[in-house]
């Protein structure tokens, strides 16, 4: 990804790159999205395994538990991957045909990381849904959800907004919005079969 | 000859004000080499729109479509091409959607909002936003009519947004393609003062979409006189920003086919929201089976009471 280039260059060192030193990154990576600040670290270190890896969680926890059920039911795992990266993509192109000066892949990068608090969620939910069924269920997993849809929009904005010419800020920011919209919605209705 | 004293520099600070000024008076402004060529570009619509006043939205829009001809320079293979239709700010793309709420008789949206300036920022995410409040809305609604009955499982019915999109995305592609190639064969028969490019059709069709998405979460109201009540004011609304745009571009036809197209845009609206509302939601009071030992009135009214 980004590094590659540098431990590459070196002469006689043709070890790939430690596995410990990409998880940090990608650790780091984590914290700056769960805190976020104005800070360009998934700017210019961007990488592609944090989204991978959290859309795959994401599109296990998601999928349905049966092939067959008898109406049309909650999405399948290779729909969920579609939607994170195909909706990622969309939102990567709108913003540089807006006139942003981002990178494509810092882009992807920083949508991909921000689905770390709506991941999280996911997870509180279904251990929600262990318990008794019933409307206060319903509102723990809301309550739950409605937090992590603003702290993604709050971290991802705090990564893209100063790459946008100013007087198109809203129209940028905009589908972000309904990207994890999207999402938090299939979080809240994922019910176990 | 005069004294070289007598000669001075006059300050012609304000060149608006000077024009304000001497209304009759006529300024040349010099802009850069690609403009000259363009001049004539624009000059044919130009003043083909003046005789119109109707249509004219403001007095600039004449320097608009001098200007509209620099803008599509770059090849169509270039990302530099798909920029100009994603040239719009934020003020603009609002001002499109109150004027696509709030259609004033006579005013044409193309020419008061659009001016040689289509984005196609608009009619995307309109589409797409279109797309998610009807699979959502449905749910929502079915889930809430379907709440009190023991027999109900609830699912999510993720492949109703893919139809959803299906159907939303064709209709804002499909139909402008349909209408922009009808009004060019009538062009060529017909002199008309008033045509429209493609992307023209597309935006005011993807504007006129945007009354659906508040329509669309207040569907969930789970009575059937209310939501025959909102199809009627959306459709009002967008299909009178349909037909006042396209009126003027088919007035100096046939009679016949003029009345006849302005219908079949507004049917095919029509097909549009209510084909949405019966797929995507169901009836209101049609699954409302009365459940064991209550009286038969009790149960009919506590059903249409909800």
């Amino acid at each position: 990804m980004a590094k590659a280039a540098e431990s590459s260059g070196e002469p006689g060192t043709t070890w790939p790159r430690p596995l410990m030193r990409d998880l940090k990154a990608v650790g780091k990576k984590f914290m700056h999205v769960l805190y976020p600040r104005k800070s360009n670290t998934l700017l210019r270190d961007w990488d592609l395994w944090g989204p991978l890896i959290l859309c795959v969680t994401l599109a296990l926890m998601l999928q349905r538990s049966s092939v067959d059920s008898e109406k049309d039911g909650g999405p399948q795992f290779a729909e969920v991957f579609v939607i994170v990266w195909f909706g990622a993509v969309t939102i990567t192109l709108n913003s540089k045909l807006l006139g942003g000066n981002i990178s494509f892949f810092q882009s992807l990068c920083v949508l991909g990381y921000c689905i770390l608090p709506l991941t999280v969620a996911m997870l509180v939910c279904r251990l929600v849904l262990l318990a008794e069924q019933g409307p206060i269920n319903f509102m723990v997993r809301l309550f739950v959800v409605i937090v992590m849809f603003a702290w993604s929009i709050v971290a991802s904005t705090a990564f893209l907004a100063d790459s946008q010419p100013p007087n198109r800020k809203a129209l940028a920011i905009y589908p972000v919005f309904l990207f994890y919209f999207v999402i938090s919605w299939m979080i809240l209705t994922f019910t176990p079969q | 000859m005069a004294a070289v004293g007598d000669l001075q520099f006059e300050e012609f600070g304000n060149a608006a004000a000077t024009a304000a000024e001497n209304p009759g008076a006529t300024t040349i402004s010099i802009e850069g080499p690609g403009e000259s060529p363009t001049h004539q570009a624009g000059l044919p619509r130009g003043s083909g729109g003046e005789e119109d006043d109707e249509l004219l939205g403001n007095d600039d829009s004449d320097k608009t479509e001098l200007l509209a001809g620099q803008k599509k320079s770059s090849p169509f293979w270039t990302f530099e091409y798909y920029q100009t239709f994603f040239d719009v700010d934020t003020y603009q793309v609002f001002d499109r959607i109150k004027g696509s709420l709030l259609p004033i008789p006579g005013k044409n949206f193309v020419r008061l909002y659009i001016r040689s300036n289509p984005d196609l920022y608009g009619p995307f995410w309109i589409c797409a936003t279109l797309v998610f409040a009807i699979a959502i809305s449905g749910n929502l609604s079915n889930f809430l009519i379907h709440l009190g009955e023991k027999t109900y499982h609830y699912v999510p019915e993720f492949r109703k947004v893919s139809i959803a999109a299906t159907i939303i995305y064709a209709y804002a592609w499909l139909v402008p393609l349909a209408l922009w190639g009808f009004l060019m064969w009538r062009n060529s028969k017909v002199m008309n003062i008033v045509s429209y490019s493609f992307l023209e059709i597309v935006c005011v069709y993807g504007y006129s979409l945007f009354i659906y998405i508040p329509t669309a979460v207040l569907w969930i109201i789970p009575q059937k006189a209310v939501r025959w009540i909102l199809v009627m004011i959306a459709l009002g609304v967008s299909g009178s920003v349909l037909a006042m745009t396209f009126w003027p571009a088919v007035r100096e036809d046939n009679r016949r086919i003029a009345l006849a197209t302005i219908v079949t845009i507004v049917l095919l609206h029509t097909l549009l929201s209510v084909g949405c509302l019966a797929y995507f939601f169901d009836a209101p009071e049609m699954d409302h089976l009365p459940t064991a030992t209550a009286a038969p009135n009790q149960t009919v009214a506590a059903a249409k009471a909800s």
